[in-house]
């Protein structure tokens, strides 16, 4: 009954793709021939007709991921990355275009697919790609005035130690030093050489404001002057650091330009420096509410990988089962999370928000027992999972009432999969759903239609709002997906409250899911939840490339990681849902006024973490 | 409410006498306890903290606030949207280069009295993300800190902690010892500086490291691998 994960060899839609593109291209285009790679290498002059086509003549409409690889030493180009999708379902197709590193620049698919915008502003921020005919090319996670582009091979930050993890200085003999202690400035800084302080004058925060407009409006009787507003990154509606400009005409929203960066942490960076395996707990902190998840993706991309290479063992059965379980809990913490959020950025403070806690520690408890902490779990494994699920939950951590629990896990899964969730689930629907303040706050506010959220590439709640019907789990199926009995929920009006009530209805789905789950987990019980004998901490990963993609809480999570059959990966870019998706805020906020900017940004339901990374 | 006879004891000047028999309802004290201790019980059981999540503990955090850990317990229910109305600023999360500028400007918009409470491995000392380029290694290089939790993230039981922790030194400051916390001191007290970006983010403080260093920049600026 195990279902083989579909690998990148066995489904690959690049041969068929390669001959229709060859006939009108010709030359323009070819096979990526390298070995472990796929996908198809285009001339760049080329690149944005080919992508034309690929969306309206093959159906690709869908540009999931865009990204640039560093490829210093290894015919020293940086290559731009894409991945395309269709919306009916099946996996991706590869473009890449290469560039000389030296003033890299390439042809922008704004015009194609509004969602390349922020990944190609990413791409200039830290490859340095120059996009021509980009209408907005400004750094997005740094700020403008940053010294260099940091995620090429060649540029080092001010601790940097060596190439790659484990670094020889502490290992094998334990050194502990402390970068500071080697820096002059005693932490974390670097500057150029020749930098003069005297003359310097920071352009930070005068590029924020550079392209607004001001003015006054005197077009109607009511003469009304522009204002121009900052929100964030110190905001309560903002869910963490995030920061917008906004353009006012009174209180309607004129422009509105998302800024972020401030929980930037180069978690690709450091992901570069890593080990393959040591990046499975940062993995855990880039969307922090949906640590398992993201686990998951990240297992999911390092294992087809892997399946290049000989030894591979798939993962279990009942790993399988625990994955899906985890996820799918997960999703339900993440959707009660975000749902107690959008009433509070409505205005109703806090109360929802309680409920939803409380459901959402009963959740972490198992969390906790199973994997050992309630948020950053680090569960997943290459070929499993790190633990299986303990037969009895006993908490000592938490003496909540001065009660030490001690409950069988299964039964206490039972009982919150059948009996405590959906009552809390239908307890929200009742509630809320026909509540005033719900209602009339998002019935028609920030409409995306199903066209724009395709082009701005957004994804989960926010596309299926939308009238999409694209879910990972069907549209590409991993894990054991495939085998189990559940609804892609899709919701058609694309405003604040159709994304309100997909969140009902995916938490449903998942209850559904959970329901068929658990029966799978008594079933296989004590079989081994990790395949392969050559143990957890030593995965081998051959050289080659490949795209994992999940369906997260908040829409597509996808990891691109480059392997040079090293022990760390080359390349390891996180497609994150929060970012891409905060695409089309503008498109969804003008002509709102300013206080439904907050119910805007709650609906699409972002977090910083993953903004950010 | 706490045991009376506690809140004697603590207010009890040892060396000014009291019948034994009369110890549970009565206390003799001098002005500057008096005044210290009730001012000081007054202030650790309504801090207002900031809302002001940066990073991954920031969910810890209103995990703590919500219904299960309960932090109006302590008197901190009441989370301010505005520096302007804390007391108390939890930094919940890692600090980035980009960031650290909006924080610096928050901790010196809050009236004194006021506390810093690092959340977090990260907000401590950079965390697992220290290495990274646009990370500050610790909120303490740019703001002074009162109480340090660590944890990755610290559990709402940890954090609990650390806000007892912070109480406590609240018990500890003296109104009439001028040097105990800067704001019982004669005149306004310094603010923080604030940080600038540059290429890197430049710390005025130490700008006089930075004109000698550029004033060597022949010399290699990377420096020798020899301690290890």
């Amino acid at each position: 009954m195990t279902e083989q994960v579909p690998t990148a060899d066995t489904v690959t839609p690049t041969g068929e793709t390669l001959n229709v593109l060859h006939k009108r291209f010709k030359k323009a285009v070819r096979q990526d021939d390298r070995d472990g790679y796929d996908g198809i290498l285009i001339d760049p002059a080329r690149l944005v007709e080919v992508a034309t086509a690929a969306r309206d003549e093959l159906g690709y409409d869908y540009l999931a991921s865009a990204t640039a690889v560093d490829y210093l030493g290894k015919g020293d180009h940086l290559e731009m990355v894409y991945h395309l999708c269709r919306t009916s379902g099946g996996p991706a197709l590869v473009l890449k275009a290469q560039t000389p590193r030296e003033n890299a620049e390439l042809p922008s698919l704004t015009g194609v697919w509004s969602g390349a915008d922020f990944q190609e502003r990413e791409a200039w921020d830290l490859m340095g790609i120059r996009f021509t005919g980009h209408p907005n090319l400004k750094r997005i996670l740094l700020w403008e005035g940053f010294d260099g582009h940091p995620l090429r091979k060649d540029w080092r930050e001010a601790y940097y130690e060596a190439d790659q993890k484990p670094f020889d200085s502490r290992w094998p003999d334990g050194h502990v030093r402390r970068a500071e202690q080697d820096n002059p400035y005693g932490k974390n800084v670097r500057y150029p050489d020749g930098f003069v302080l005297d003359e310097y004058q920071s352009t930070a925060e005068d590029a924020l404001y550079a392209d607004v407009a001001l003015g006054l409006d005197v077009s109607a009787d009511l003469a009304t002057e522009r204002v121009v507003v900052s929100m964030g990154p110190q905001h309560p509606s903002t869910h963490g650091v995030f920061r917008m400009i906004v353009t006012l005409d009174g209180e309607r929203i004129e422009a509105l330009e998302p800024v972020m960066g401030y929980l930037h942490r180069n978690h690709e960076k450091i992901g570069e420096r890593n080990t393959f395996l040591q990046n499975m707990p940062y993995t855990d902190r880039l969307d922090y509410i949906c640590s398992l998840s993201n686990n998951l993706g990240y297992a999911l991309a390092v294992e087809r990988l892997m399946s290049l290479g000989s030894r591979y063992e798939p993962p279990t059965y009942r790993a399988e089962a625990i994955r899906v379980l985890m996820a799918e809990l997960t999703r339900i913490v993440n959707h009660m999370w975000a749902i107690g959020f959008l009433l509070n950025d409505l205005g109703a403070f806090f109360t929802p928000m309680m409920y939803a806690v409380t459901e959402r520690e009963l959740i972490l408890d198992f969390f906790e027992a199973t994997t050992g902490s309630r948020m950053m779990c680090n569960y997943m494994r290459f070929g499993g999972v790190a633990h299986d699920i303990p037969d009895r939950m006993r908490s000592e951590a938490s003496l909540i009432n001065d009660r030490v629990r001690d409950e069988n896990t299964m039964e206490y899964l039972h009982k919150l999969i059948n009996e405590r969730l959906p009552r809390a689930i239908d307890q929200f629907d009742e509630y809320l759903t026909t509540s005033e303040i719900v209602t009339n706050r998002c019935i028609g506010v920030g409409v995306l239609s199903t066209a724009d959220a395709i082009a701005a590439s957004a994804a989960g709640p926010v596309l299926r709002a939308s009238g999409v019907p694209y879910d990972v789990r069907r549209a590409d199926p991993y894990s054991i997906y495939a085998d189990l009995d559940f609804d892609v929920a899709v919701r058609y009006h694309g405003d604040v409250y159709d994304r309100y009530l997909i969140r009902l209805d995916e938490m449903r789905q998942s209850i559904r899911i959970l329901k068929q789950v658990w029966p799978l987990l008594m079933d296989t019980g004590g079989q081994p939840f990790f395949a392969g004998r050559g143990g957890i901490y030593s995965p081998r990963v051959p050289a080659g490339e490949s795209y994992g993609r999940v369906e997260n809480p908040k829409g597509e999570l996808g990891y691109y990681v480059v392997s040079d059959g090293g022990q760390n990966p080359r390349r390891y870019h996180v497609r994150a849902p929060s970012f891409i998706n905060l695409t089309a805020l503008e498109q969804m906020c003008k002509g709102h006024k300013v206080a439904d900017v907050v119910a805007i940004l709650g609906s699409i339901d972002i977090v910083l973490g993953e903004t950010d990374r | 409410m706490t045991n009376n006879s506690d809140f004697l004891k603590e207010l009890h000047d040892p060396e000014l006498p009291v019948p034994d028999d009369m110890r549970s309802s009565v206390a003799v004290t001098n002005l500057d306890k008096l005044m210290s201790t009730v001012y000081n019980w007054g202030r650790r059981n309504s801090i207002w903290p900031m809302a002001f999540g940066l990073a991954c503990c920031a969910i810890e955090m209103i995990a703590t606030a919500a219904s299960r850990y309960d932090q109006a317990r302590f008197g901190m229910e009441v989370i301010r949207a505005s520096p302007r109305q804390s007391d108390l600023m939890l930094v919940s999360g890692t600090v980035t280069k980009k960031m650290v500028v909006p924080i610096v400007r928050l901790y010196n918009q809050m009236p004194e009295p006021k506390y810093v409470l690092a959340m977090g491995a990260c907000a401590c000392g950079g965390g697992p993300f220290k290495d990274g380029y646009n990370v500050v290694g610790g909120i303490d290089k740019y703001i002074p800190v009162d109480v340090y939790v660590p944890g990755c993230p610290p559990t709402p039981q940890a954090l609990l902690h650390g806000l007892i922790m912070l109480q406590k030194k609240i018990d500890g400051q003296s109104l009439s010892n001028r040097n105990s916390v800067p704001w019982y001191g004669r005149g306004p007290s310094d603010e923080a500086t604030m940080p600038v970006l540059g290429p890197d983010i430049i710390d005025p403080r130490q700008a006089h490291i930075l004109r000698r260093q550029a004033g060597a920049t022949e010399q290699p600026s990377e420096p020798a691998d020899t301690d290890a």
